[in-house]
């Protein structure tokens, strides 16, 4: 039996009626069907006229010759059957393998984006000029380009933080030496090395499959991963155990500690080539996947919610629709990573309520459908820490939770947009997350509870009217919260300078670091990985 | 029962804060078994020295407030073993020999005129019950002659003022005056409450401000220890 790891069970707040979760699903149907889908991939497009679909070639106004795929509603009743409405996602530790149920919410909190610039921090202390000469600790910052040993140091900081519960890559290796041949081995090595948690990633060269595979599974071997399970529908909506085996690759003798990302589509309504190859392979070889899609309102889909959601959403159907043709009853995530545009400029802009309108939608249809939804919170456009940061992301974190959504990411350490990754604001992060679960704790009393209460209350004012001896039992019963973990002592606010200490604390401890006998088991059978002492980030006594 | 195993188990219960059968004690675990009170009454029934008991309420409570100061208790779980001592206190009591001399002192405590909050008074008062010292409660809304009167009677080394309005915070600065009119400068007033302050204290006369509970024993500790010359 797997012990899966904890996740936050919520009673979800709906943002849209019934009637218009139907309004919306009936538009994506019609997009699917008229325009459909422009599929600029060979290979998709015959899997997809295999399955049902009627293609045209589609050559108007492109410099590259495609496909118009025209996908029927039978063809999405039948995808929409065969996709599991359950996932297991495993990892290096069993405790840590996922748990992901379409049907209910249970709520995980991951990192990702992939980021270019690494923000390292440290304090400094700074007097005023004033006559008073107020001293504060601040933290002072370095951008860094992202690197092997960066994304092991980031991997090592989510292994401690206690509310990431899986790991997607989220610094951009672009140190010379790895090309795109070898980038992908050489990220999952890297997070495998220093994180028991669970591992996600894109691809960028799908021929990496093969290694990235060959690695997943020298690591799951290396622990005591048990076989995947996970429930598969069958007709008429009903659900049935089917054997996991099915949906995992022979190359594993447990449950896989990686899965992917893919995102397939490049809005409004484009079937690209080379990320549609790599949904087929990823989905040929049995592998869990997140078919995303991250459409711009107010550029790449319409800026109302009604428009660019039922854009996402048909663009996530196609994206689905494809694995399923390929193998039925290959897991899948719903990836809703929408964002709206500023006006200003067109960049994302995720600090706009409307990515939070877009991302709650989302999570709604994805339940519609019962498939686990991959959602987005967290991430802001502010550029260090802070209360700008802190107010961005605390309204996405507490609603997309709170909606139910399976599987967030973005959630720690990303700012300015995806472009940072700040190892103190992933701290911040961590302890913004953990408030935020006790925030949205449902609501766990019975019957016998309450009278339990009534009794308390009838014997305390009776007495000495102070019930402070009735919350020892409450906080054994686990409905009393801590305090928020980086609140300061004094009248200055310490967030900040608590955060860099608890980093620095992080950095210094040992983690769990893959056992060398696997890293050598590792180097002998897969090719590609870089120099060890990039993976080292320990050899100064400390992270790089 | 030896007395060893007798102190032993009078510590742990005051340690898990089990003041009563009725209490479930720090982990839970200990509902329907002995309170502090009956293992201290077991205790003097078979002639354990009275002495050795006080002792053990002492590193008891050292005990628990290391376990406060390294995060694994909360103030509930300090009131509970201070609430173990402070009853158990009352029964230990007539059997000390000598006992001013075992006490750390005596403390009064009140809520000033026109206020009816007591939980910070209490807590206060449970805990330094628990700590050692002698403590007279006046209850809430007592007026600055029944306060004056009771130092009168009571003779306490300490006078503990509480108010949680800003409204009634002002009494304090009146009971200060009456015990300066009635010639009584021997008695040190500390005062507490949600809107006083050190420089309130400073402003109406005060001889000390206590933020909370746990502030007011180390001030007491520090006045002793400065009154004693150490």
């Amino acid at each position: 039996m797997l012990n899966y790891r904890k996740h936050l069970v919520v009673q979800p707040t709906e943002r849209l009626s019934p009637g218009q979760v139907q309004d919306i699903h009936r538009a994506s149907l019609e997009l699917l069907d008229d325009p459909g889908i422009r599929c600029s991939g060979d290979r998709a497009a015959s899997i997809f006229d295999s399955g049902g679909c009627t293609i045209t070639r589609d050559n108007q106004g492109q410099k590259a010759s495609g496909w118009r795929v025209r996908i029927p509603e039978s063809v999405v009743s039948q995808a929409l059957l065969s996709v599991p409405s359950q996932i297991i996602l495993g990892a290096r530790d069993p405790e840590n393998a996922l748990f992901l149920d379409g049907k209910n919410t249970g709520v995980y909190f991951g990192t990702g984006s992939e980021t270019n610039v690494f923000l390292d921090s440290r304090l400094e202390r700074f007097v005023s000029t004033g006559a008073s000469k107020h001293s504060v600790m601040l933290p002072v910052y370095t951008e860094e380009s992202g690197s092997i040993g960066r994304l092991c140091v980031s991997a090592h900081l989510a292994e401690q933080l206690s509310h990431v519960d899986f790991f997607i890559r989220n610094v951009n290796i672009q140190a010379a030496g790895n090309s795109c041949d070898n980038k992908d081995v050489n990220v999952f090595f890297a997070a495998l090395l220093y994180t028991t948690k669970h591992v996600q990633s894109g691809l960028e060269n799908i021929n990496a499959l093969e290694q990235v595979l060959r690695l997943a599974g020298i690591v799951a071997e290396a622990g005591p991963l048990e076989k995947c399970s996970a429930d598969k529908r069958t007709g008429q909506g009903q659900n049935t155990r089917a054997d996991i085996g099915k949906f995992s690759d022979p190359v594993f003798k447990g449950l896989s500690p990686v899965s992917f990302i893919a995102c397939p589509v490049k809005s409004p309504l484009q079937m690209v080539a080379d990320t549609s190859d790599k949904v087929i392979a990823i989905a040929e070889a049995g592998m869990p996947l997140v078919i995303s899609s991250s459409p711009q309102g107010g550029s790449t889909a319409p800026i109302q919610e009604e428009g660019i959601v039922a854009q996402i959403n048909a663009e996530i159907l196609a994206g689905v629709i494809l694995t399923q043709l390929v193998r039925p009853g290959t897991p899948v995530l719903y990836g809703a990573v929408p964002v709206r545009a500023r006006l200003d400029n067109l960049h994302d802009f995720y600090g706009a309520p409307e990515f939070i309108h877009y991302n709650v939608d989302c999570v709604q249809m994805a339940r519609h459908y019962e498939i686990p939804c991959y959602s987005t919170a967290g991430a802001g456009d502010a550029r260090r820490p802070g209360m700008q940061s802190t107010i961005e992301k605390l309204p996405a974190y507490l609603s997309v939770a709170g909606s139910g959504a399976q599987y967030i990411h973005y959630a720690f350490g990303l700012l300015d947009r995806t472009n940072i990754f700040s190892p103190l604001q992933a701290v911040l992060d961590n302890a913004a997350v953990g408030l935020v679960k006790d925030i949205l704790r449902p609501c766990v009393f019975t019957g016998d509870d309450v009278q339990d209460a009534v009794q308390e209350i009838r014997k305390v004012t009776g007495k000495s009217g102070f019930f402070a001896r009735g919350v020892r039992r409450q906080l054994r019963r686990g409905v009393v919260s801590d305090a928020y973990e980086l609140v300061g002592q004094g009248n200055a606010d310490q967030v900040l300078e608590n955060a860099q200490n608890k980093l620095n604390d992080l950095y210094q401890s040992p983690g769990k670091r893959l056992d060398q006998d696997t890293v050598d088991r590792i180097y002998r059978s897969v090719p590609g990985l870089a120099d060890r002492r990039e993976f080292d980030i320990f050899k100064q006594g400390g992270k790089e | 029962m030896n007395q060893e195993s007798s102190l032993d188990r009078i510590r742990h219960s005051i340690v898990m804060g089990h003041v009563d059968e009725n209490d479930e004690g720090f982990d839970g675990t200990m509902e329907g078994e002995p309170g502090t009170v009956d293992l201290v009454r077991e205790a003097l029934d078979v002639d354990v020295n009275p002495q050795e008991i006080l002792n053990i309420f002492n590193e008891s409570m050292e005990e628990v407030g290391k376990l406060f100061e390294s995060g694994k208790y909360l103030l509930p779980d300090m009131l509970a073993s201070a609430e173990c001592v402070g009853n158990a206190m009352d029964i230990l009591e007539p059997h000390l020999v000598g006992k001013q001399e075992n006490q750390k002192g005596k403390f009064l405590i009140a809520t000033v005129k026109g206020d009816l909050h007591d939980i910070g008074k209490n807590i206060v008062s449970t805990i330094l019950k628990g700590a050692g010292y002698q403590v007279k409660d006046l209850g809430i809304d007592v007026s600055v002659n029944d306060i004056v009167a009771a130092v009168k009677e009571f003779k306490p080394d300490f006078l503990g003022l509480s108010a949680l309005l800003t409204t009634t915070m002002t009494e304090m600065e009146a009971v200060i005056k009456k015990l300066k009119e009635a010639g009584i400068n021997d008695v040190k007033v500390l005062i507490g409450g949600a809107p006083t302050s050190e420089e309130f204290a400073l402003k109406i006369g005060a001889d000390g401000y206590c933020r909370d509970a746990l502030h007011a024993v180390a001030k007491l500790e520090q006045m002793q220890d400065a009154l004693s010359g150490r």
